[in-house]
């Protein structure tokens, strides 16, 4: 028996559960109730307030992944030049929240922009909660991890005796770190803004919890076509907005990997 | 002096951030001790006042819908990360066979679940289930349920996490290995079962490890795939839209053993590595001792 035989049943499991199923974005986009038509796809493509919030969600995604690397870089750095050991006990306590379930964690912050916050303010109750400032602030909560793990992996990787060549040749702190450790560090940017920016423009629970109805993004306009109305025809604008969605990772992808050279195998899927 | 402020502002920004992450989990627990309830009924909607200290909200945590999620969860966890391992293994035994540009494509295409946003997926599935069940309507056959849909699901994501696990462990270990079984007296099979296999066992449990995280974890596609009956995540999301809210003892239930866990895991870990560079600094001084 050959051995390749063995991926077999994943191959088949693999095309009947990850391949195919992408073909029906593409098939309920244009066909409703059985009959084929493009009205309802070439209706949300002609919809300009599709459009705004789109935009309004890439703005958004882009503020998230720049707050995350301006606040995640100085720690993932502290942390690498730390000894060992502490860094080790002090970067678990970084990562602990992200395996804590996250809808309960953005409940929390519901719970105290909603009330806790307010009431210590002398503010009236829900004055914080649906304004785009709170739902920033909880995705930078949620994705902030995301950006310091990578980070962390590659400043700590850093060959130290770089730093003392640089020092050596008399760079101050602030060029050594310039000219020697922000170029060497790409990569961990790369990836990190790759996973907070991607998941950023699709979120759709936080301001599902956070926006209080009355701050959404495009994640919710998919979320509405799919989950509350859920018709024949909704299915079509759902999967439209899908297709759309799926172009901007693609895209963002692409120029991300542009960006990283570091080409595993197997590892690029775009 | 300017070095030694530099130092503490650099721990003060540490613990700030620590801080931020830290307190909704804290927020929760704290209030999971708060008395909710208003006359007869108890709603957990007002999460901001302080009516006294109870221990009734551990109590009431696992009766009705929240009991029934986790225990789902739990099932639902359970029989992904076994099957997930399982094909996921046996694919990547498969897979790296396989000749470069079929090996290539395979992996590839496995990348797909891991690079797709949740969204996209769970959507992707939940299209795919709209349409399998149609065909069943029409037939006039059984429509497949939630439990079926959510494992079909989870094993899908899953599976790849599994395969880029055991890969790397495949590609460290040595075919010569496999071979010495074979001219030792093994059959191919028990080659495989009595070298290979063991060999790679740490890939396999750090791909079963992350299946099962993967599975627990999961909230996007589970909600786009299931009806009725979920798992805890979307339990928690539409209890929390809804007015009821939810039992903040939960955030305790989870936070406790996942740190207690994470803490064990990690103190072993730095405990060895403790003494592997006591080991080295002496191995060191000996040599200057040497000089």
């Amino acid at each position: 028996m050959k051995r390749k035989y063995f991926a077999y049943p994943y191959i088949v499991w693999m095309i009947l559960f990850i391949v195919a199923p992408m073909l029906f974005i593409f098939f309920y986009s244009v066909n409703v109730g059985g009959a084929w038509t493009i009205a309802k796809a070439w209706g949300t493509l002609s919809d300009a307030g599709k459009w705004n919030i789109l935009w309004t969600s890439v703005v958004m995604a882009f503020k998230t992944t720049l707050i995350c690397l301006l606040l995640g870089y100085p720690i993932a750095y502290i942390l690498s030049n730390m000894k060992k050991t502490v860094a080790g006990f002090i970067s678990v306590l970084f990562f602990v929240p992200m395996w804590m379930n996250f809808v309960l964690r953005t409940y929390a912050w519901q719970a105290i922009l909603e009330y806790f916050l307010p009431g210590l303010l002398g503010m009236k109750d829900g004055t914080l909660t649906g304004t785009e400032s709170a739902v920033l602030m909880v995705l930078v909560y949620n994705f902030l991890p995301f950006m310091i793990m990578p980070l962390y992996n590659t400043l700590a990787k850093l060959d130290k005796s770089l730093l003392e060549a640089a020092r050596d040749l008399g760079a101050n702190s602030v060029i050594t770190f310039i000219k020697v450790v922000l170029p060497l560090s790409v990569p961990g940017i790369v990836s990190g803004i790759t996973m907070v920016f991607i998941p950023a423009i699709t979120a759709f629970t936080v301001p599902a919890l956070i926006g209080n109805g009355k701050y959404y993004l495009y994640g919710n306009e998919i979320e509405l076509a799919f989950k509350t109305l859920s018709g024949q025809g909704d299915y079509a604008v759902g999967s439209t907005l899908s297709i759309i969605l799926l172009i901007c990772v693609v895209v963002s992808t692409l120029i991300m990997n542009y960006f990283d050279k570091d080409q595993k195998e197997g590892g690029q899927m775009w | 002096m300017v070095k030694k402020a530099a130092r503490s502002l650099k721990y003060v920004y540490l613990a700030l951030m620590i801080l931020f992450l830290y307190v909704p989990i804290l927020y929760l627990i704290v209030f999971s001790f708060n008395n909710f309830s208003t006359g007869r009924r108890i709603s957990y909607a007002n999460l901001g006042m302080w009516k006294g200290f109870t221990l009734q909200n551990y109590a009431t945590l696992f009766t009705g819908e929240a009991g029934q999620a986790l225990l789902l969860t739990l099932e639902i966890a359970g029989i992904t990360s076994v099957v997930a391992t399982l094909i996921g293994t046996a694919a990547a035994i498969g897979i790296y066979s396989m000749k470069k540009r079929t090996r290539n494509l395979v992996l590839n295409a496995s990348q797909l679940p891991m690079v797709n946003p949740d969204l996209v997926t769970g959507i992707t599935f939940m299209m795919l289930f709209a349409f399998v069940n149609s065909v069943l309507a029409n037939l006039g056959l059984r429509q497949v349920g939630d439990i079926p849909r959510l494992l079909i699901a989870h094993i899908s994501f899953s599976i790849p996490y599994v395969i880029f696990s055991v890969m790397p462990r495949l590609r460290q270990s040595s075919d010569l290995l496999y071979e010495a079984a074979m001219d030792l007296g093994c059959s191919p099979m028990q080659a495989l079962w009595k070298a290979v296999i063991p060999d790679i066992m740490p890939g396999i449990t750090s791909g079963f490890v992350m299946a099962l995280t993967m599975s627990l974890d999961d909230f996007v596609v589970s909600y786009f795939v299931s009806d009725l009956k979920s798992v805890l995540s979307v339990y928690i999301y539409s209890a929390a839209r809804g007015a009821k809210g939810v039992n903040p003892a939960l955030a305790t239930v989870i936070f406790i053993p996942l740190v207690t866990l994470l803490l064990v895991v990690n103190l072993r870990r730095i405990a060895k590595e403790r003494e592997y560079e006591i080991q080295n600094k002496k191995v060191k001084l000996k040599d200057k001792g040497g000089k």
